[in-house]
């Protein structure tokens, strides 16, 4: 029996703003405000708040819990120095994305998975199976709000909001974590995204979210705007960014989505004998990008064609708003996955050419 | 930017929310203020080819949104006469102007008395 959907603590606000919700991995989210292309513009010109509420946080720690992050994730925590972050996986035994995360090294032998809304369950009984022995684990998603900033001015807004006498936001590198009193919530702040702008994403207390969410909206002299899940969506698959349980799931590996450069191979994890063979051996599929040469719109399950057979199927697509084209992703052959292939997408019914591109589909001017 | 919420006393309406304006036996057809809403903002139309038949309730073109497709649906039989070619070129029309500007083709009717069996606007209205 399916349950009502959840809301994050920003709900009233999102209702307040006027915005069209829709039900995404059983929460009830923004899907837009006041539309997906303006606020996908916004996000590329200037800056766009994100709740992210919906995302999960695991917490671990204790004397185990390093050993259980080495077993469990496809990326090295032994190269992360405390407050850094990495972008890693949860695999199954055949090399299979369970999830797709971030993992946080936070002061005082804390760490801390940033999750997807829809697999935060299913990661913790991962976790749990693991039997690690000293690893404590906490599932935080519950009293956590998150939102994040992101856009071009993202971190000259948050200084205005940012305590004085700490260092700058613009001093945080990239994939590093601070703790910081933001428009007075104190919050963890990470230079991370899911939009390919510079920006960050916040999280406080679940009862402190509609602060930090009117905190920032009050800096609307940096242009900034509430943005939905629509525009994050545009946003990710312009960077080509894959979504779980869309491009990547627990079928699919992070060697054929194209995502080795996040895997740390030669010790042991769960998953690794699979992507080992798959590293040395190649891939009979991968994850590659399409442009779309006529005006059509690609969509999840559409068939790629060559010559008329399948070779197979698009993962996720839109019409791309920075370079009016529809692009998508699909895994296909790598002998075929070479820049400037010319296949077909079949658009219900019609076969429509496609180019075989690089990613990120959306290239930064300069 | 987007139109207000109207449904004019001179159209008449499918229940898969589509409108025709009649004019003799030619008429034209486009989607409600609700269709456009729920789909949000339009980015894509294919037509229908000029010539081409439609028959009543069927199918004869999609509109896609940035989330989504959505077939539209022919409140009556007949034959294509014109594509708002304004349309595939500014889809946005659609949003903006869903009765005037952002019609979607012109038919000769197959039938011009079947206008009868549409709703009227406030039969329409009612539906929703």
């Amino acid at each position: 029996m399916a349950n009502d959907p959840r809301r994050t603590p920003l709900y009233d606000r999102h209702v307040e703003l006027g915005a069209r919700m829709v039900d995404f991995a059983g929460w009830e989210m923004p899907v837009y405000y006041v539309g997906i292309n303006e606020e996908h513009r916004a996000v590329r010109a200037r800056a766009g708040l994100f709740d992210v509420s919906h995302m999960g946080q695991i917490e671990v720690t204790g004397s185990g819990a390093e050993a259980l992050l080495r077993k469990a994730l496809a990326s090295d925590i032994d190269r992360l120095e405390e407050g850094r972050a990495q972008y890693s996986f949860l695999l199954n035994d055949k090399g299979g994305i369970v999830d797709d995360l971030i993992v946080y090294r936070l002061p005082a032998g804390r760490w801390l998975l940033v999750v997807n809304a829809g697999t935060t369950q299913t990661d913790v009984v991962h976790l749990r199976a693991l039997k690690q022995r000293g690893a404590a684990l906490r599932d935080l998603s519950a009293e956590t709000a998150m939102v994040a900033l992101q856009g071009p001015v993202a971190l000259e807004l948050l200084a205005d909001i940012w305590p004085k006498r700490t260092p700058a936001p613009e001093t945080i590198p990239v994939f590093g974590c601070v703790e910081r009193v933001v428009a007075g919530v104190p919050c963890l702040v990470a230079r991370t995204g899911y939009t390919g702008e510079p920006g960050v994403e916040l999280m406080c207390a679940a009862d402190r979210g509609g602060d930090l969410w009117d905190g920032i909206l009050a800096r609307r002299e940096h242009g900034v705007v509430p943005s939905g899940l629509g525009a994050r969506d545009t946003l990710r698959l312009e960077m080509g960014y894959p979504l779980h349980g869309h491009d990547i799931d627990p079928k699919t590996t992070p060697i054929e989505a194209g995502l080795g450069r996040f895997v740390h191979l030669g010790r042991p994890f769960v998953g690794s004998a699979v992507l080992e063979r798959q590293v040395a051996k190649g891939v009979k599929r991968r994850l590659t990008g399409l442009r779309l040469m006529d005006r059509a719109i690609p969509r999840e399950g559409y068939a790629v064609l060559q010559d008329g057979a399948k070779v197979g199927a698009v993962t996720s697509g839109t019409l791309s708003p920075s370079i009016d084209r529809g692009i998508g992703l699909a895994y296909i052959p790598p002998e075929i996955a070479e820049p400037g292939t010319v296949l077909q997408i079949d658009i219900r019914g019609r076969e429509r050419d496609a180019e075989v591109v690089p990613l990120p589909f959306h290239k930064k001017e300069g | 930017m987007p139109a207000e919420e109207s449904y004019p006393d001179d159209l008449r309406y499918h229940r898969d929310h589509d409108w025709v304006r009649v004019d003799g036996d030619e008429a034209v057809f486009g989607i409600t203020w609700h269709a456009q809403d729920a789909l949000g903002e339009v980015v894509y139309f294919e037509p229908p080819a000029v010539g081409a038949a439609v028959a009543a309730d069927g199918s004869y073109g999609s509109l896609e949104s940035v989330k989504a497709v959505s077939d539209v649906i022919a409140p009556l039989a007949g034959t294509v006469t014109a594509v708002n070619d304004r349309v595939v070129e500014s889809p946005e029309l659609v949003n903006e102007d869903p009765y005037g500007d952002g019609w979607l083709i012109r038919v000769t009717l197959a039938d011009p008395a079947s206008v009868e069996t549409l709703l009227d606007a406030a039969a329409y209205r009612a539906l929703l």
